[in-house]
């Protein structure tokens, strides 16, 4: 790997910049691996560097049936923030928002994160309330989030219509200055440039088909569409496909796969300084360095694996974002594209060991596992290398649908993630 | 957005009819006192979530109002059939 300075892009500025070398060279499997990750999204990358990084587990292959970076890590409207109700999930999601900060320094590669501010808009009387309570909750926790009243709402994010005579009035803010975006192919690009220099292999376009298991169950290996690979330590980061990576070792989850949407417009010059959120009428929106407004809508109401949702969605996410913004209401939209999300029984991740030695699962991140990714992939590296979760990760095990010690943050969250 | 039929209407309607109710053929316990923490993890939370033919449940709430089932493969959307609640698993 040749590093990004300003000195060595001073040099190659003398010779065209062709010296240059590719990101990360393209491997074909080894026979064997101290640990294989599948799936090369954002979270799996990240395990696979900091197996690499922290614990000296260098002999790691990640294993990626499609293209790095081409599941819901490029498909997402990338924002980041940590403002949790439970005490569970604030831990888990400002652990990675500690390391998103100085993630491009440490990587050596520009993932742009972009601290703007992550605004959730409050509707109606029962907004305000929950919203105040959250902010107390994550002043608790260590975790920043403040009220801002509409007028404060307003000189933050000047396009924002705060007249009371709109449908959906804006009563005030809860805003994490923390929050805001990053840029989600470099994040895929820069752990796995920064992974393969440490020895990891990124195998792409090559199909886990099947976990195989020993005569004491643990896990033997896996097979792939380029063959058997043995391993005794393999991290599943599937993300959607979870529940068909799960099967092949027998084991049946409690995930459902849904469709989720999101679209761009035209890009214009630049005038949304932040993210904003709302939940009560199902919108959130950014604008991208390109310029492109970002818009997240809803997932449909059926499992699929289609990759694609329905226009009426798309539909009732612009109606509300004409609603809130009205000065966007002639602004065309560009493209529009879906990503398939793992959705748990209350909504937070699963991290942590499985009943099959060996094994270990990451997944469940549904709609907002994207501001994770740092921290997943840490996690998940440590919880291979130690065969045993971080206390972190602990309360998101698999055992919690049994003995029912649920993180419902999805009734303390509303909908959106 | 999908076209539905509704088995009970005897017509296919807009997606927008209906609500979506999860996977079908999940029998509620019995005897709900009986069961061990393993069976109700199994009755409330695992699903297949299968890639290809799913059993699903949908209810025409804005038409008829009834419950029914379908099949429908979860890779094209496409729907193989839907029959009456109560019908064997087809
Ligand atoms: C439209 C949309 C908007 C979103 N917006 C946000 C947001 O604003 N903020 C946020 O925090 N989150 C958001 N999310 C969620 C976020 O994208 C995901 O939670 C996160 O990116 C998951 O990362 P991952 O690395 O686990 O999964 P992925 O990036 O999906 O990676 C999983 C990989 O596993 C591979 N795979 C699957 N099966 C196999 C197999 N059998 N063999 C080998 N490889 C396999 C897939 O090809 C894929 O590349 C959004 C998601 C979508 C779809
Ligand atoms: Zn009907």
């Amino acid at each position: 790997m040749k590093r990004f300075s300003g000195f060595n892009l001073i040099g190659e500025a003398f010779r065209s910049h062709q010296g240059w070398p590719e990101h990360w060279p393209d491997k074909a499997p080894k026979a064997s691996y101290d640990a294989i990750i599948v799936g090369a999204g954002g979270h799996g990358l990240g395990a696979a560097y900091y197996l690499a990084k922290k614990y000296g587990i260098t002999n790691v292959a990640v294993i990626e049936k499609g293209w790095l970076g081409g599941g819901n890590t490029g498909r997402n409207t990338t924002i980041i923030r940590s403002n949790y109700l439970y005490d569970e999930s604030a831990h888990l999601y400002d652990h990675a928002v500690k390391l998103w900060d100085g993630l491009s320094q440490d990587l050596n590669y520009n993932i742009m994160y972009s601290k703007r501010g992550v605004l959730m808009l409050a509707h109606n009387v029962h907004d305000v309330q929950s919203f105040k309570r959250h902010i107390h909750a994550n002043r608790l926790n260590g975790v920043d989030n403040e009220w801002l009243t509409p007028e404060e709402c307003k000189a933050y994010c000047p396009p924002l219509d705060i007249s009371p005579r709109t449908r959906h009035p804006v009563l005030g803010g809860a805003l994490q200055r923390r929050g805001g975006t990053a840029r989600h192919d470099s994040v895929a690009w820069g752990y796995a440039r920064a992974a393969s220099a440490l020895g990891v292999d990124i195998i792409q376009n090559c199909a886990v088909t099947g976990i195989r298991r020993g005569a004491d169950g643990a896990v033997e290996g896996v097979e792939t569409e380029r063959g058997y690979i043995a391993c005794r330590r393999v991290g599943v980061s599937a993300a959607g496909s979870t529940s068909l990576v799960m099967k092949m070792a027998g084991l049946d989850f409690p995930l459902e796969s849904y469709p989720l949407q999101a679209l761009v417009s035209e890009p214009v010059k630049p005038i949304f300084p932040c993210v904003v959120m709302s939940n009560t009428v199902h919108a959130y929106m950014s604008q991208s360095d390109k310029g492109e407004l970002v818009i997240g809508a809803g997932t449909d109401q059926y499992t699929s694996y289609s990759q694609r949702g329905a226009f009426h969605i798309v539909e009732h996410t612009l109606a509300a974002i004409c609603e809130i913004f009205p000065i966007f209401t002639r602004m065309r939209m560009l493209r529009t594209w879906g990503g398939i999300v793992d959705v748990t029984p209350d909504r937070s991740p699963i991290l942590g060991k499985t009943p099959v030695k060996g094994l270990y699962v990451n997944c469940g991140w549904g709609t907002g596992g994207f501001k994770a990714t740092p921290g997943a992939g840490d996690l998940l590296a440590y919880t291979m290398a130690h065969d045993e979760p971080h206390k972190i990760n602990a309360p998101y095990n698999l055992d919690r649908f049994r003995n029912g010690r649920l993180i419902d943050e999805a009734a303390a969250a509303a909908v959106a993630h | 957005m999908l076209l539905i039929h509704c088995p009970y209407c005897e017509e296919a309607r807009p997606e927008v009819e209906f609500v979506y109710g999860g996977e079908a053929h999940i029998a509620r316990p019995v005897d709900p006192s009986t069961y061990s923490d393993e069976q109700w993890e199994e009755f409330l939370y695992i699903r297949s979530n299968p890639r290809g033919r799913h059993h699903e449940r949908w209810r025409h709430t804005h038409g008829c109002g009834r419950f029914f089932n379908a099949v429908r493969d979860t890779v094209t959307d496409v729907f193989e059939t839907t029959y009456k609640a109560g019908e064997a698993r087809k």
